[in-house]
């Protein structure tokens, strides 16, 4: 493997630790914008006050996480000029466009009222500072919406021509944009993303309650999240299963991969729970199977035929060895979440939710489970879609910038010193936030000496939003 | 009707770029200029003075590039290639002073980190932006579609000129910036500040505006040759006027004028670099007709700009204009 470290290798890896380290933050900022959202509106229609603390608590953590969104993904969209630029050349006719349409809806919505959100309450009022937060919010969908469009075309390309100069040439827009996987992968990605905060929320709360700081805040806090666990995973886990029909139907050789089928069942497919996939022997190693699942998952049928590996050219098969771990990785943490959201439902209804303290280490241990999920899910959907960048039609090793391996290490290297640094520094920031849920506000302390001494007009944060609110 | 789609788009780019350029070019300017201001409430001030409207300042860029790759896929296919290395040095500079905004009121200890994040973030991205341009101006080579120059082509001793003037003048759109946006001693400071930048931005340019004719025969012809000619007496013109509001704005102690006169003179200059450019995209290899993408690219992405593009300003205006008048000091989220 180490002697194919050349120019494409590296900025292969390249992109893969870029989009790998970015992905993170979108996948935790879209369910945290609707989070606020959510909360920002409860408080307006149900006036109680913990609503305003949760989203002042949770809209700082957003403001740390937003930030490094924006600059992972500046890196992004230069990167298909820095390192692929034929793919840039052939594909920007009609991924450019998508992207294009990102920017001019979602981004200037975002970072235009993001600015509003954390900094404008007492300017605007809160009417209008709701407004700006459902913005953001929107922002955060809509931009997963044409990402996902434009993803979804580089792996079920349709509504295109090819001209003399190579170019992918759109012929229809409808068909480019709404291309065969794009609704699946969408649903997916946002369920994902909602999930993905909803454990972090959820291990956050769990933590404080465990700990018993701030009960109040965290029991609503622990409850919100719960109840999202609960009806989004098993919801996640059927779109999952409707995804995956499809991509068996438009990218067979992916779910080949995933699967672990090196060869044709021509009666009956099992399903490979565990081994290790011997690419060069072209078999699984010491596989665990259960005879015939796989034929009833994939076709819903027990005894109907599944095409493998072997009916496709050796040099178009993707890695499976990556794959077939990330699928079983993203898989096993889905269930892993069905079951905690289980769980929540049974202390719910038997009034332990608060006080259960083994639901709450199990939830504060699934707090990153999320993001791990999100990004094994990407390596298989990405690394599926190899040898190609555009499914069927574009290979990788065609896709590559006239560079020099150098240039491309160096980056790389820039880039890993880079991210470690500045996204383990965010990361090290958001968990002391975190921790820091403040104590519950005691009443009696408003109308105390810190008002009278002039503190709290420009005070602390608690301070402030208290001034906020009165102003009502 | 016939429309002539990439010069409609050649046009909505270069407004991007001139919209990112002046934007984040007095945000960026206000990096350069915290080591002058080593007072923590000063620095305080001065990025609460940006921080509601960086993030936007800074998606022209992204609209710039995302756009460029839309509709001129080949000038992108060949332009960051022939740039990678300041394009590189970019991002990690916006990386660093992006995250500061945040990271520096999280922390006591490491505080003084994120400051030099910042500072030198922002002077790392200007200075990659200054030699960008200048490598674009000296001209790009591209043979089949691809870049066809070496991989330091981009370092000379115009880029870097350039690299100085952009670093020259974004500190004085940051100056001026924080003398509309400061009160009392920071201000007063800032005034100062902006003065001296102003000459060294004016000597820059003219520099710049000297030598460039001299790189290519098509500058040359351009500002020496008629009828085009006019423009190379009309800019300078201009910029002499920007000079003079600039100067009596900041010694008449205007709260403005000095911001508007620096924009007037990035405008000026822009537009100078426009006319030197035009109708090449990659000067000297694409022109503008050459680096589009199929009409059905263009017209497709035409259809959403034109709506958007007018909205988009819409709301940037109203958060601009809900953060007007001076920084309160002690007001910010943190």
């Amino acid at each position: 493997m180490f002697e194919s470290f050349d120019a494409t290798m590296l900025a292969r890896m390249q992109f893969a630790f870029t989009v790998s380290f970015h992905i993170i933050f979108p996948a935790f900022s879209i369910g945290l914008a609707s989070y606020l959202a959510v909360l920002e509106a409860l408080w307006l229609w149900k006036k109680d006050e913990v609503y305003l603390e949760l989203f002042n608590f949770w809209k700082t953590i957003f403001a740390v996480t937003f930030g490094m969104g924006v600059v992972s993904g500046i890196v992004m969209s230069y990167q298909f000029g820095t390192n692929w630029s034929v793919f840039a050349d052939k594909a920007g006719p009609i991924i450019g466009p998508l992207m294009g349409y990102e920017v001019l809806t979602a981004f200037f919505l975002e970072a235009g009222f993001l600015g509003v959100m954390l900094f404008g309450l007492n300017r605007v009022g809160p009417r209008l500072h709701f407004f700006a937060t459902a913005m953001v919010a929107i922002g955060t969908l809509i931009s997963a919406t044409w990402i996902l469009s434009a993803n979804s075309w580089m792996q079920t390309p349709a509504g295109f021509a090819m001209n003399e100069a190579g170019q992918f040439v759109p012929v229809d827009w409808w068909a480019i944009i709404f291309n065969p996987s794009f609704p699946y992968r969408l649903v997916h990605m946002v369920l994902a993303a909602y999930l993905t905060t909803a454990f972090v929320v959820g291990a956050c709360g769990a933590w404080h309650l465990l700990r018993q700081t701030a009960p109040r805040r965290a029991r609503t806090m622990f409850s919100m999240a719960m109840w999202m666990a609960a009806i989004v995973a098993p919801i996640q886990i059927f779109a999952g299963d409707q995804h995956g029909l499809n991509t068996l139907e438009h990218q067979p050789a992916k779910v080949m991969g995933m699967e672990g089928h090196f060869e044709s069942h021509p009666d009956g497919a099992p399903l490979v729970l565990f081994g290790i996939p011997n690419s060069a022997e072209k078999r699984i190693d010491y596989a665990i199977e259960v005879p015939r699942l796989g034929s009833l998952i994939l076709k819903h049928d027990l005894n109907a035929p599944l095409a493998g590996l072997d009916t496709i050219p050796d040099e178009l098969h993707p890695p499976v060895g990556v794959i077939f771990w990330s699928f079983r990785i993203m898989v096993g943490i889905g269930l892993a979440m069905l079951g905690i959201g289980l769980w929540s439902l049974w202390c719910r209804y038997r009034g332990t939710l608060d006080t259960d303290p083994w639901l709450h280490r199990a939830a504060v241990l699934m707090g990153p489970a999320g993001f791990v999920a999100v990004l094994a899910g990407w390596v298989t959907t990405e690394v599926g879609r190899q040898p190609f960048t555009v499914y069927g039609h574009l290979l990788t090793a065609n896709s590559i910038a006239p560079i020099e391996a150098p240039a491309v290490s160096a980056s790389l290297l820039a880039f890993i010193i880079v991210y470690f640094f500045v996204f383990g520094a965010g990361t090290f920031y958001i968990l002391r936030l975190m921790a820091r849920l403040p104590r519950d506000t005691m009443p009696e302390l408003d109308e105390g000496p810190i008002r009278t001494a002039g503190a709290a007009a420009h005070g602390p944060a608690s301070a402030k939003s208290h001034g906020a609110h009165h102003g009502l | 009707m016939d429309f002539d789609l990439p010069l409609i788009w050649a046009a909505i780019i270069a407004f991007a770029v001139l919209a990112y350029v002046v934007l984040d070019g007095f945000d960026l300017g206000v990096g350069i200029l915290f080591p002058l201001f080593p007072e923590k409430h000063d620095r305080d001030v001065m990025m609460n003075s940006i921080a509601p409207v960086w993030d936007g300042n800074e998606t022209w860029l992204v609209l710039g590039g995302g756009g460029l790759m839309a509709v001129f896929p080949l000038a992108y296919a060949t332009v960051l290639p022939a740039l990678y290395a300041p394009i590189i040095a970019m991002l990690i500079g916006l990386i660093f002073r992006g995250v500061a905004f945040e990271y520096r009121w999280r922390t006591k200890r490491a505080e003084f980190l994120w400051n030099w994040a910042f500072a030198g973030g922002s002077m790392l991205a200007a200075f990659a932006q200054g030699i960008a341009l200048g490598a674009l101006v000296q001209g790009i080579p591209v043979e089949d579609r691809a870049y066809a120059g070496s991989w330091w082509d981009w370092l000379t001793p115009f880029s870097i000129v350039t690299g100085i003037a952009i670093v020259v003048g974004y500190a004085l759109l940051g100056a001026t910036w924080l003398v509309m946006k400061t009160h009392g001693d920071l201000a007063e400071r800032a005034r100062a500040i902006a003065l001296k930048c102003c000459f060294a931005t004016v000597g820059a340019m003219g520099v710049v505006s000297l030598w460039t004719p001299f790189l290519e025969p098509v500058y040359l012809q351009r500002w020496f040759g008629w009828p085009t000619a006019i423009f190379s007496v009309i800019v300078p013109l201009l910029v002499l006027g920007c000079l003079y509001l600039l100067i009596t704005g900041i010694r008449d102690r205007h709260d403005a004028q000095p911001f508007v006169a620096a924009l007037g003179l990035f405008v000026l200059g822009y537009i100078g670099i426009g006319i030197s450019f035009y109708p090449y995209m990659v000067p000297p290899s694409l022109t503008i007709w050459e680096a589009a993408a199929p009409e059905e690219s263009l017209a497709f992405l035409l259809a959403g700009a034109l709506v958007l593009v007018p909205i988009i300003l819409a709301y940037t205006g109203y958060a601009y204009w809900v953060f007007r008048g001076k920084v309160d000091p002690e007001e910010g989220y943190h």
